[in-house]
């Protein structure tokens, strides 16, 4: 009992210890929103030095994570980094700052082909971070034939040695693109006919996964995956038995891009830090951390041959081919639930 | 007694962080839209909205899992329990806290290693096919999904049975035995009956989370099926729908409710119940 | 000795059972490879790349911090409350239970997400007070959970009888009912700190101003791939979670009495 009074003393005078540093910053401010482990560690410490500020960093699993928080919580981030759908939402909704382009000179290191996209015409309230597309990661070893078609991923041929992301925009989308229509799709039809197309591919199946997508190809599990053009490269990295494709139907090309939050209360400040970003020294920092590609072509010139030349990492437009943006799906998004039950209760 | 003023503070706190927000929740099931809020337009539309025969199967299917995980832990870890209550002081809080230890590593981190271990070119099937047998399939299966669950609540099934069970009077026990009764007669009637009230915090603290996990579906069971958890996740991330998820919390709510209640018929004694009817 | 050949057997499944996983973290905090699935080599870049991870760093304080704090306060109120609660009259006693239980009952999202709402409501900013007091309000429950079973495993003429023989009440739960009830008190703190340290979904919606916790970074690298710096952080944790373990158990081995129980 005694034992347990001054263990439990110690624990509170050790917290109380550990809070009192923790308090009294008088510096500004700056609070930053992004996903987790997506930004190399010592770029925030850098910048905390240099401007005098602090900091304060928070993490998001997923777009709608984010969105959720700040639409609906308390919370006053300055910069944040949705993808592409999400910032088209949001404009819609009202919920960003304009950017005050005079004060992100660095803007003009983004590669013409990135700015002015669907999703943010004039880019008014957002920056690109980084993109990439999503393919077809396969294992040469156990795939013999040539991959440029979304419906070898229907192919009973790799029964069980199939796996597909467990998201359903992703899914629904690559299962739009094999039947030769848009990943945006409104049409009832079409997303009729997608559902049963996914209906049909369950059985063929070996799971429906997230990014442990990456490790199963590298220990071999699977034949075929869905994958991100980002993690393709890793993967490739660890196992040179894997290859990746773009299907001819065409595929998602898709954005991580900063933004500042309407209620930010820090404006100034968050343009500084997206202007930092964009240095390109800086931007080159991230994108050999992350393993994505940047849009940042003064960062590009700094990175070394192999990977700028990599198709994979930097497909031209002709390699990339038809490529589509995500759009918000809006009120569509119900017919997507509702797809999706059916095909996750198909026994 | 006026001990009961010790529960006044909390009542408070109840009031603030449990009923307030409980209110919220009700309010958004009984309507469809905010302006629906201002204007309090009750309606049960969302809840007749999952008489669909495929929400039931996905409700059906989560109290399903959560009914053998909870059995599982309740065989498990009743042995386990007593065990380590019949140590010697200072090996069982050891054996407690070793217990214990692996919970406080990261939840997601462990079902990964599970992933690793049991993958078809895991740990497990490795060791197997040196062994000379074929691979397994451990994985994305129902197996795989009870596996991750279990290991996921059983200190929550042990801890309230054992801190139960090392108070038993051993004079108790002792006279019993002094009256012939045998090892199988003094565990029916004496331990078993006296452990009640632990077995049933255990239940309690295994089947209610149980219900609402996902992640370990998700993750071990390769994605394939949806429990209430993803759906209501789903509503109120995705879809944005929070009065259609909140309606399906309450549904849930009430199935685990009803489901306690039956257990609590086992506690017999009424005087000190613990609630939940 | 049959019987105890089986109780050995059983109790070695049972751990193996529990430590496998983390015997797997262990060893792959020592890949090199950013693969869960593959084994390159033998390292140590990711003990050091982890102090140089200030958001990993900062996630740890706060989360051991919130712990702490969270498990002590929801254990005091708690068991206050359990007190209480047993002593009150029938009704009362089953609506205070019933509504006690219902962050247990809720999906995590649904706490989580009305949490949030109520704090914006009350116009608290998002950062370290509102997850401590998220923490303690899903906590608290399983502290009560803990001590009731022991409540009605006391004899409940003890109390009385100390008052009868002048103490007060204060006293009387002080030096009986608490020691009564001390194991379930202690489980109570043992859950109420691992769920905390575990907690994603209500602190995520209840986090802000840099103040995280460990399962959100880990939870949000979900779609990047856990970033291995963080097997190591695991392992380093779990060695001195160990150690402790070591140390308590030496210390209280000069202390021990009937009453040695940690739990």
């Amino acid at each position: 009992m005694k034992n347990i009074k001054r263990i439990f003393m110690l624990g509170l005078i050790m917290v109380l210890g550990l809070l009192a540093t923790g308090c009294g910053s008088k510096k500004p401010t700056l609070n930053v929103y992004n996903w987790g482990d997506y930004m190399e560690p010592s770029v925030i410490k850098d910048f905390e030095k240099e401007f005098n500020v602090k900091v304060n960093y928070n993490t998001f699993a997923t777009n709608e994570d984010m969105y959720v928080s700040l639409k609906k919580g308390g919370t006053s981030y300055d910069v944040a980094f949705p993808s592409d759908y999400m910032i088209e939402r949001m404009i819609n909704e009202d919920m960003l700052e304009k950017l005050d382009k005079n004060n992100i000179p660095n803007l003009k290191n983004i590669e013409e082909r990135f700015l002015d996209l669907e999703y943010d015409p004039n880019n008014e309230y957002s920056v690109p971070y980084l993109w990439g597309t999503f393919g077809i990661l396969y294992n040469k070893n156990m795939v013999d034939e040539e991959v440029d078609s979304w419906d070898i991923l229907w192919d009973e041929k790799y029964s069980k040695k199939i796996l597909m992301l467990d998201s359903q925009r992703d899914s629904i989308a690559v299962a739009l693109k094999k039947l030769g229509y848009s990943m945006n799709s409104r049409d009832t039809k079409e997303l009729e006919e997608a559902k049963g197309e996914l209906i049909k591919q369950k059985p063929l199946v070996y799971a429906y996964v997230g990014d442990e997508v990456k490790d199963m190809m590298v220990a071999e599990d699977a034949a075929l995956a869905v994958v991100w053009s980002g993690d393709a490269e890793a993967g490739i990295w660890e196992n040179e038995n894997l290859a990746y494709a773009i299907p001819k139907e065409g595929t998602n090309l898709w954005f991580d891009c900063m933004v500042i939050p309407k209620t930010s209360k820090n404006k100034e400040l968050a343009e500084e830090f997206i202007n930092f970003v964009l240095r390109p020294e800086i931007a080159v920092r991230n994108t050999e951390y992350i393993g994505y590609s940047t849009p940042n072509y003064k960062a590009k010139e700094l990175l070394p041959e192999h990977i700028v030349n990599s198709k994979i990492a930097y497909p031209t437009d002709e390699e990339m081919g038809d490529v589509e943006i995500f759009k918000d799906p809006k009120d569509i998004i119900k017919i997507y639930d509702e797809i999706w039950l059916e095909i996750k209760t198909q026994r | 007694m006026k001990m009961r003023w010790g529960a006044y503070p909390y009542i408070l706190w109840i009031a603030i962080f449990i009923v307030v927000p409980l209110g919220l929740i009700l309010l958004y099931s009984l309507t469809t839209s905010d302006i629906g809020i201002r204007n309090l337009e009750l309606t049960i539309t969302n809840f007749k909205k999952f008489l669909d025969p495929r929400y039931l199967d996905v409700l059906w299917r989560s109290i399903e899992l959560a009914l053998k995980s909870t059995v599982i832990c309740l065989a498990l870890g009743y042995p386990m329990a007593m065990i380590i209550a019949r140590e010697n002081i200072r090996k069982r809080n050891v054996l407690i806290l070793l217990f214990v230890i692996p919970m406080w590593m990261n939840f997601l981190l462990r079902t990964y290693a599970w992933l690793t271990l049991l993958g078809k070119n895991g740990f497990i099937n490795y060791i197997i096919t040196k062994l000379g047998f074929g691979p397994l399939n451990l994985i994305y299966n129902d197996g795989a999904v009870l596996l991750g669950m279990v290991y996921n609540f059983l200190p929550f099934m042990v801890l309230p049975i054992y801190s139960v069970l090392i108070k038993i009077e051993k004079s108790l026990i002792e006279a019993a035995e002094d009256l012939g009764a045998s090892r199988l007669e003094v565990f029916t009637r004496i331990i078993f009956p006296l452990s009640i009230p632990g077995i049933v915090t255990g239940i309690t603290m295994v089947f209610m989370p149980a219900v609402s996990t996902f992640v370990i579906s998700r993750l071990l069971g390769g994605g394939q099926y949806m429990l209430i958890g993803n759906l209501i996740e789903q509503q109120f991330l995705g879809t944005g729908d929070w009065h259609f998820g909140s309606a399906m919390s309450i549904i849930m709510m009430v199935f685990i409710l009803i489901a306690m209640a039956i257990t609590s018929k086992f506690e017999g004694d009424k005087e000190g119940g613990g609630g939940l009817w | 000795m049959v019987e105890k050949g089986f109780k050995k057997i059983y109790t070695f499944l049972i751990f193996l059972f529990l430590y496998a996983p983390i015997i797997v973290l262990v060893v792959f905090s020592f890949n090199n490879s950013k693969s869960r699935g593959v084994w390159n080599g033998f390292t140590f870049k990711w003990y050091v790349e982890l102090f140089r991870n200030d958001e990993i760093l900062r996630a740890l304080y706060y989360t051991v911090v919130i712990a702490i704090l969270s498990s002590i306060i929801s254990t005091v109120i708690g068991t206050f409350a359990a007190i209480g609660i047993y002593g009150m009259p029938g009704i009362r006693r089953k609506v205070i239970l019933n509504l006690n239980y219902l962050p247990v009952l809720n999906p995590d999202i649904v706490t989580g997400v009305s949490l949030m709402t109520l704090f914006r409501f009350m116009k608290l900013e998002p950062g370290f007070v509102t997850m401590l007091l998220s923490h303690i309000t899903f906590s608290i429950p399983y502290v009560i959970l803990s001590i009731l079973p022991k409540l009605k495993q006391m004899n409940k003429h003890l109390a009385e009888a100390a008052m009868d023989l002048g103490a007060t009440p204060f006293y009387a739960i002080r030096k009986v009912v608490i020691p009564e009830i001390l194991p379930g008190i202690i489980t109570g703190a043992l859950i109420a700190f691992t769920l905390s340290i575990d907690d994603f979904v209500i602190s995520f919606f209840n986090q802000g101003a840099g103040v995280s916790n460990l399962s959100i970074t880990i939870f949000s690298m979900a779609r990047r791939g856990i970033n291995p710096v963080i097997n190591a952080l695991s392992t380093l944790m779990f060695v001195s979670l160990l150690i402790l373990l070591l140390i308590i158990n030496n210390r209280s081995a000069k202390s021990i009495g009937e009453r040695g129980d940690i739990i």
